[in-house]
């Protein structure tokens, strides 16, 4: 059976502990080297990234939470062993762990800890798809030749070096796909590594309660039960056709998942909501001219924005804070997704004439939202002969920037 | 003002004016319709400002001229409720007076706004004249209504576009639509005093009055166009429009020339085939799909969670003759344009992504072209 030492990557362990560095942390499955999808987790990720600051209070409970909603954001797992959750109000967490050390969280220390641990998963493979900060779901395969070893080993490798380098433990759960990836997460943290064959899985989640399976709250579970259906192995059994006489459209796919089918792609990036970029004046600014003039290049840099990510705007969003702080943002719809600054600027310079009255504003900024897919934007309209020509020419000239620079093509709109 | 009046001819004339009147209305006036009684009879106006439908009433005996305001809906509703042989007398002493209905032993008082305070739609000069045969607007309108776009950020494109184009030295007519997904063009010949006229484009709920009163009659409808106002006269009505001011944009730019893969298909099955595929998915946007080989269809939509549907047709259905082609299109837009169609349903391909020409393939008026989706 194949197997894997997780503190050094050795793969002859016969035995319980490593003969090569003598650990005890010995993963031993017959699809270990199959698998290909992960889902990481860190393990109480703000309070992991505070002990780190602090390691003096590596052996006490600690608590990230408090601000405005005072609640729990993350609990350690000392204060976790004493029944502190997240989520839970401040003063009940308090009352159950009176000596833990509260910690106000600091968000931008975390997204830039998260951001570095994000980057270490995409060395590996482009298929990475955000949850959250600190969570993400990877897809491996295919990556066996470039790394010159199969995804267990580099996942492994990858929990090392956020150890090492980051100063925080991740846990890792590896699977067929992407549903039995987030339940073996769960089966073993923190600094854990789970394993879920497809051989073993309809056995494995059988006798688990129907609440097991991610999306099945309290009024599904409610439901379901009222039907007779505690366990994933009831509703395991129901064919498609039965599935779907009893739970309506929804049910063979609730079927397919107790039998821990699924067939979710892992799609990059799915945290990017929208696009966007903006600047503040040196001096407020009153006059729409001068204001268009500041619009045009952030609709060109936008457009660079979006194709870096493979995305088009299916909207704008424009964004302008006055003199005296105040937000204003407006929206409009786009007729088709595009990639091309024209359109964007257009809609974003109706949405500016209303709104520039002669109030004094120190910042704009332009957005795409919704966002859609590059490959859908700029397809031919019929009411917009021009579009294609559009589009084909703004593609050229950023060719032609990308080999000469920036200068080497510029609109006569933005040297006014 | 006072006057007699059957419920028919009463009944008639307010439901042309009263669809004119918004529902919801935040300019009270705007409710109502201008009751004008001359020695000559009654006319009716309503107006929502972009459109105003003045219609004279025949049969009317005015006993004491005047003019006043009723609420439209109000009134409309109490006259389709009264029994179908009543006699109506309508009756305004003037001044804040209410205005009495009568009719056999029901009586009501309705609230009478200000007579001056009701807008008068001026219409200017409108130098261009022409008539059309009320079939030939028909025609016009419902082969291209569909593809009016409904889009709020190209507000040129709410509307039908309608302008004289020349065909082979012969000047023609056009009324063109598009949402920037499916385009309609018809053209008939051009009626006389329509040369030099400037495009105009008409909005959607001007031709959607335009299209109800256009039922109602065979004789010719006048048309009377300047560059900011259209004005209809149909039978006894007369409907006066602002235009959408706008560039309606060079349609003929998109219309693909020399697309060569033809395919003919019975316009019965196919529509009907395409409704069975269609119906497997409820979300609109999804593609039915053609695969289309030597004489023979086959139509297939998906859905991730309902499963697939697929017909075939062929032979006794189906010409086609150039090399194999699949190609993607929304099941709405094939529905609208196929219900257009009379008999046969004639394809015109380039490929599986270019835009696709639609033609009835015994009426050469009409063309209609289709977006792809991809599949």
């Amino acid at each position: 059976m194949a197997a894997l030492c997780r503190d050094c990557g050795s793969q002859e362990v016969p035995g319980a502990a490593c003969p090569q560095c003598g650990g005890r942390r010995i993963l031993r499955h017959a699809e270990l080297f199959a698998l290909t999808i992960a889902h990481v987790d860190c393990d109480a990720f703000y309070a992991s990234v505070e002990k780190r600051d602090r390691p003096e209070l590596a052996a006490r409970p600690v608590i990230v939470g408090g601000g405005k909603r005072g609640v729990v954001s993350t609990a350690c797992y000392i204060a976790r062993t004493r029944g502190v959750h997240s989520a839970m109000p401040m003063f009940k967490a308090l009352a159950l762990c009176p000596d833990a050390v509260v910690i106000k969280p600091e968000m931008a220390k975390y997204v830039h800890e998260g951001r570095r641990i994000r980057e270490m998963m995409q060395a590996l493979t482009p298929l990475v798809q955000p949850m959250s900060i600190d969570e993400a779901v990877m897809d491996l395969s295919g990556t066996e030749a470039l790394h010159k070893a199969p995804p267990a080993v580099v996942l492994a490798r990858l929990a090392r070096q956020v150890e090492r380098e980051v100063g925080v433990t991740i846990s890792i759960g590896l699977a067929p796909n992407r549903l039995l990836a987030k339940i073996a997460v769960e089966r073993d943290k923190p600094r854990g590594f789970a394993v879920i064959g497809q051989a073993e899985a309809a056995a494995l989640l059988a006798p688990e309660p129907v609440t097991l399976l991610p999306g099945v709250g309290p009024a599904m579970a409610k439901r379901l039960a009222s039907a007779g259906f505690t366990r994933l192995g009831q509703l395991a059994a129901l064919d498609a056709k039965d599935a779907a006489r009893r739970f309506g459209e929804e049910g063979p796919a609730l079927a397919a998942r107790a039998r821990g089918e699924d067939n979710r792609p892992v799609r990059p990036e799915r945290e990017t909501k929208s696009v966007s970029t903006e600047t503040t004046f040196e001096h407020d600014i009153r006059s729409l001219a001068e204001l268009e003039a500041v619009l045009w290049p952030l609709a060109e840099k936008l457009c660079r924005r979006l194709a870096a990510k493979d995305l088009a705007a299916g909207g704008v969003v424009l964004k302008l804070k006055t003199a005296g702080f105040a937000l204003r943002t407006r929206n409009a719809r786009l007729p088709r997704p595009t990639l091309v600054p024209e359109p964007i600027f257009e809609a974003a310079r109706a949405l500016l004439a209303r709104e520039a009255d002669g109030t004094a504003f120190r910042l704009i900024g332009i957005g795409a939202q919704p966002l859609a897919e590059a490959r859908d934007a700029d397809t031919p309209d019929l009411a917009d002969p021009d579009a294609p020509r559009q589009a084909r020419r703004w593609q050229a000239m950023e060719q032609l920037r990308a080999r000469f620079g920036s200068a080497a093509v510029v609109k006569g709109r933005s040297l006014k | 003002m006072k006057i007699a009046v059957d419920r028919a001819i009463l009944l008639k004339a307010l439901a042309h004016v009263q669809s004119v009147v918004e529902r919801r209305n935040t300019i009270p006036i705007l409710a109502n319709v201008l009751l004008d009684a001359k020695d000559g009879g009654l006319s009716l106006t309503a107006t929502d400002m972009e459109i105003a439908v003045v219609e004279d009433v025949a049969g009317v005996t005015v006993i004491r001229p005047g003019r006043t305001t009723a609420p439209a809906a109000t009134l409309y509703d109490i006259v389709r409720k009264l029994p179908e042989s009543a006699k109506i007398e309508l009756d305004h002493p003037g001044g804040e007076a209410p205005l009495v209905l009568r009719a056999g032993r029901f009586v009501t008082n309705m609230l009478a706004l200000p007579v001056e305070d009701f807008p008068s739609m001026t219409e200017g000069k409108l130098p261009v004249r022409f008539a059309l045969p009320a079939a030939t607007l028909r025609g016009l309108i419902d082969r291209t209504k569909f593809a009016i776009s409904t889009e709020e950020t190209r507000y040129y494109l709410n509307g039908i576009y309608i302008h004289v184009a020349e065909v082979d030295g012969t000047p023609v007519l056009r009324a063109a639509a598009t949402d920037g997904h499916r385009l309609a063009r018809v053209e008939e010949p051009a009626p006389e005093g329509s040369a030099g006229m400037q495009g105009v484009i008409i909005p959607r709920k001007t031709v959607n009055e335009l299209r109800k009163l256009a039922e109602e009659t065979q004789d010719e409808i006048e048309i009377r166009l300047s560059e900011t106002k259209a004005q209809f006269k149909v039978g006894s009505v007369l409907l006066t429009s602002k235009l959408i001011d706008g560039t309606f944009p060079d349609y003929e730019r998109v219309i693909p020339r020399g697309n060569d893969k033809i395919l003919r298909v019975d316009k019965k099955e196919f529509a009907e085939a395409v409704a069975r595929v269609a119906a497997i998915s409820s979300e609109r946007s999804r593609p039915v799909k053609l695969s289309v080989d030597r004489n023979h269809l086959r139509l297939e939509a998906s859905s991730a969670d309902q499963g697939q549907a697929q017909e075939e047709l062929d032979e006794g259905n189906v010409e086609y003759s150039a090399g194999p082609l699949e190609i993607g299109f929304q099941a709405r837009y094939l529905a609208d344009i196929t219900e257009q169609i009379g008999d046969k349903v004639e394809f015109q391909f380039a490929d599986g992504s270019s835009p696709t020409v639609v033609r009835d393939a015994a009426k050469p008026e009409a063309l209609y072209v289709l977006m792809p989706m991809r599949v």
